[in-house]
């Protein structure tokens, strides 16, 4: 293998209001070589390779390709430098061939300015048998798997003559023998020459198809490895993030009786006979990657989603939940992961929203009495310290903070005891964050129980009483707070 | 609320209040027979049936919906009250029916949408072709002519000096102004309309709620059937053709959005006396009907221009 790097990008810094995102991060890549890149959620992986390809652009930093200082403008720019990605969601047209996909926008034509199809067919179909696949260029794209589907991209790619690859999470989707598939393909890329950045969170993948591996962790670079070279135990020491939990203003609370029971809940495909138990006066964290099903459980529970088995305890009844409705009746309370498409109605204002759930205590009748919502909604948004000009502002133009006040204030208002957090402090800054924190100290204090979903660790540890970790759709560990530790959730949320 | 809220809020309304006045004085101007008495109290009168029409089509926009049944379900529940008055039902027993009839279709078009999943526009889209067979069909094609002066009262009579029909309307738009601004119904449907997967996370029973409003638009389309009916002195199974149209033109020139989650009444009955104002002085001034429809076509498009131009200043 040469050695000569085809990319190398340094001192590479990226910053968003309010965030750094990137802080000096290098990155080399060889010729022919797959190199992971791995990091937790908010690692900065995604905005690293968002600017290899163009997509952000950097504050900071140099980038050269094959040794020559380059400046990359946007995703044409990058394209045309030969810089490829296979996204996650992919980006093809469903009812257009293969072909017509590989070729969009530079269809092989013939005059007076038709397009050639015998000739786009034949080099389509030339492309991916290169790639030993046996994908038809005449199929239509909504009649394939998500593999071939994928495969097709990288065929895309290659016809564009791409010499880098960059593949986001690509076996997220896929089936066993799709992935032995996909590393077929991958393979006979090396072969050619084509360079692959390549993001993934299963390890077991990284030990198969890497040749090194560049660690990152809250936007700064850790280290670049031999795969040969590392351990996997190792690797997660990289990963996590050391920070210490003073940030996590915890106060326990005594623990009360058991408030919700779940039983053997399965959704096909989505979550697989999950059990557990909530106590009032608790706070469970539920820790897991993006696609573990933590979103899915708390929506499943709530009512959002049909189930196909399992049963549901509400303080010690069985109950049959159709519906958020007969959720909210029975004080459940779901705080979405995102605010703006889920947990708020930006174009009312953050009295309507916070009384949207809770809208039988202010009527007779079917009318709303204004004066009965003010009331109730004043005290709660002083104590929340939601900063709005008044109750009447639209919650479009409240900061995401205070939005997701908004959205608490909900749940606050309708005296819910089983609180779904999913995500609560995502997007917002430290003060919420910490206000947010307090409130969760003084609602299990109340003798609520709060069922946390996060994706950073340090949150789940630092304000949970017990954790359950969550790998494809199951629940695979639980821990204490006193016995978890970053590296114990990674390394069962990662899948053993 | 201050001065400067007031603007804010209402900023909208007022922009679309100062075009209505800024008609009437072209009018003025132009004709000495535009401003009087009798011809502005003739204006709101024209203006009623599509004003009334287009207070359930403001519902159902605000969903982020559409109906484009309205103006059959005026013809089909025309023809079946008309039909039982001459059969002698009595009076009451026939308005109840018409609304009736109204209500009903348009809570098929609701359960269509809301258990059915089709998006409205087909649902309705399918209605606007059902109740209009269905009227030509309870009638043979005849008109249903020549009522009772009781029920013509309805269309011809006066209170106050004002003429009937206005004062329907009126007190329709007072009632719909209470509900959207005050009851759980009016909140949910811009809850609906805004975020629906945000409502229904919040309880609300959007599909129960949803098929209410097209059973509304239903209803107030039957209302509209009864004043043309009382005005015409004949149900006409052939009558309210495009007036689906003229109801969703008098919504957005009154600045409800047909991505939903916005919108008021009040802005809405602005919007039909405009295009009541512009066809009434445009044939004051003998402009022929040909030049008013370009007219008219080109407000709706000026008046959606003005509001997405105002919409981007302020954010």
């Amino acid at each position: 293998m040469e050695i000569s790097p085809v990319l190398e990008m340094r001192q590479i810094r990226k910053t968003f209001p309010g965030v750094v995102a990137l802080d000096g991060v290098d990155f080399e890549l060889r010729k022919g070589e797959v190199h992971i890149l791995l990091g937790e959620n908010g690692a900065g992986k995604s905005t690293l390779i968002k600017i290899l390809s163009g997509a952000y652009q950097r504050n900071g930093g140099q980038i050269f390709l094959n040794g020559r200082e380059i400046n990359i403008r946007n995703p044409k720019h990058a394209q045309e430098l030969g810089i490829a990605s296979i996204y996650q969601e992919l980006t093809l047209v469903p009812h257009l061939s293969a072909a017509e996909n590989i070729f969009l926008g530079r269809e092989p034509t013939r005059p007076p300015g038709l397009i050639d199809n015998k000739r786009l067919f034949k080099a389509a179909q030339i492309l991916l048998d290169d790639l030993g696949l046996d994908i038809s260029a005449r199929a239509l794209i909504k009649d394939l798997g998500v593999a071939q589907q994928q495969m097709v991209e990288v065929a895309k790619a290659l016809s564009l003559d791409a010499k880098i690859l960059i593949m986001d999470e690509p076996t997220s989707a896929l089936t066993e023998h799709e992935i032995k598939t996909l590393f077929v393909v991958i393979r006979r890329l090396k072969e050619k020459g084509v360079s692959i950045v390549y993001i993934s969170h299963r390890l077991e993948e990284l030990f198969e198809i890497g040749d090194r591996v560049t660690i990152l962790r809250d936007g700064k670079y850790v280290g670049t490895h031999d795969v040969a070279a590392v351990t996997r135990p190792e690797l997660v020491r990289m990963m996590v993030n050391r920070e210490l939990r003073e940030h996590f203003p915890k106060q326990k609370s005594r623990k009360g009786d058991e408030i919700l029971r779940v039983e053997g809940l399965t959704r096909k495909g989505v979550l697989k006979n999950i059990s557990f138990s909530l106590y009032a006066g608790e706070v469970l964290g539920i820790a897991g990657l993006l696609g573990s099903g933590r979103t899915e459980l708390a929506r499943a529970v709530f009512g959002a989603d049909r189930i196909d088995s399992g049963k549901v305890y509400v303080k010690g009844q069985l109950q049959h939940i159709q519906s958020p409705r007969g959720a909210i009746h029975l004080g459940i309370g779901l705080l979405t992961e995102d605010r703006k498409t889920q947990g708020l109605i930006l174009s009312l204002s953050v009295k309507e929203n916070i009384c949207l759930p809770n809208l039988d205590h202010f009527s007779k009748i079917g009318i709303v009495n204004p004066r009965k919502e003010d009331k109730a909604v004043r005290p709660v948004v002083q104590e929340l310290r939601i900063k709005t000009p008044s109750l009447n502002q639209k919650a479009m133009y409240l900061s995401g903070g205070n939005q997701q006040k908004v959205v608490m204030s909900k749940w606050l208002l309708s005296r819910a005891d089983i609180l779904f957090f999913d995500e609560p402090t995502r997007g917002i800054d430290v003060g919420s964050k910490v206000e947010i924190y307090q409130w969760m100290n003084r609602l299990t204090a109340e003798g609520a129980a709060i069922v946390m979903i996060s994706s950073e660790l340090p949150e789940i540890l630092g304000m949970s009483d017990r954790i359950l970790v969550m790998h494809q759709g199951q629940i695979v560990k639980e821990f204490s707070q006193e016995e978890a530790t970053q590296e114990k959730i990674l390394h069962y949320a990662l899948g053993t | 609320m201050t001065p400067k809220n007031f603007l804010v809020q209402h900023g909208r309304q007022l922009g679309t209040l100062c075009g209505l006045f800024g008609l009437v004085v072209i009018f003025w101007i132009l004709t000495p027979h535009f401003l009087t008495v009798s011809n502005l109290l003739n204006i709101a009168q024209q203006t009623s049936i599509n004003a009334i029409i287009a207070v359930g089509m403001t519902f159902v926009i605000i969903t982020a919906g559409i109906d484009l049944s309205v103006g059959s379900i005026v013809a089909f529940s025309g023809v079946v009250m008309g039909s039982a008055l001459q059969s002698g039902t009595p009076l009451l027993l026939a308005i109840l029916l018409g609304l009736g009839v109204g209500l009903l279709c348009g809570l098929v078009n609701g359960v269509l949408i809301s258990w059915g999943r089709l998006p409205p526009f087909i649902s309705t889209l399918g209605m606007m072709s059902v109740a209009r067979g269905a009227a030509l069909l309870y009638t043979g094609g005849r008109p249903v002519s020549g009522f009772s002066s009781s029920f013509r009262w309805l269309s011809t009579g006066e209170v106050a000096h004002i003429p009937s029909p206005v004062v329907i309307m009126v007190v329709i738009y007072g009632i719909a102004h209470f509900v959207l601004r005050r009851t759980k119904l009016g909140r949910y449907t811009y809850a609906m309309g805004g975020n629906e997967e945000a409502a229904i996370l919040s309880g609300v029973s959007v599909k129960v709620y949803k098929a209410g409003v097209y059973g509304l638009c239903g209803m107030f389309s039957g209302l509209a059937a009864i004043i043309l009916t009382a005005r015409l002195n004949s149900a006409q199974p052939i009558a309210g053709m495009m007036y689906e149209l003229d109801a969703i033109a008098a919504t957005v020139i009154g600045g409800t959005s047909l991505m939903g989650g916005e919108g008021t009444v009040l802005g809405t009955l602005i919007g039909a006396l405009i295009m009541g104002v512009l066809r009434n002085g445009l044939n004051i001034l003998g402009v022929s009907s040909f030049v008013q429809q370009i007219v008219i076509g080109s407000v709706i498009v000026v008046a959606v221009l003005a509001d997405m131009a105002l919409k981007r200043q302020r954010k």
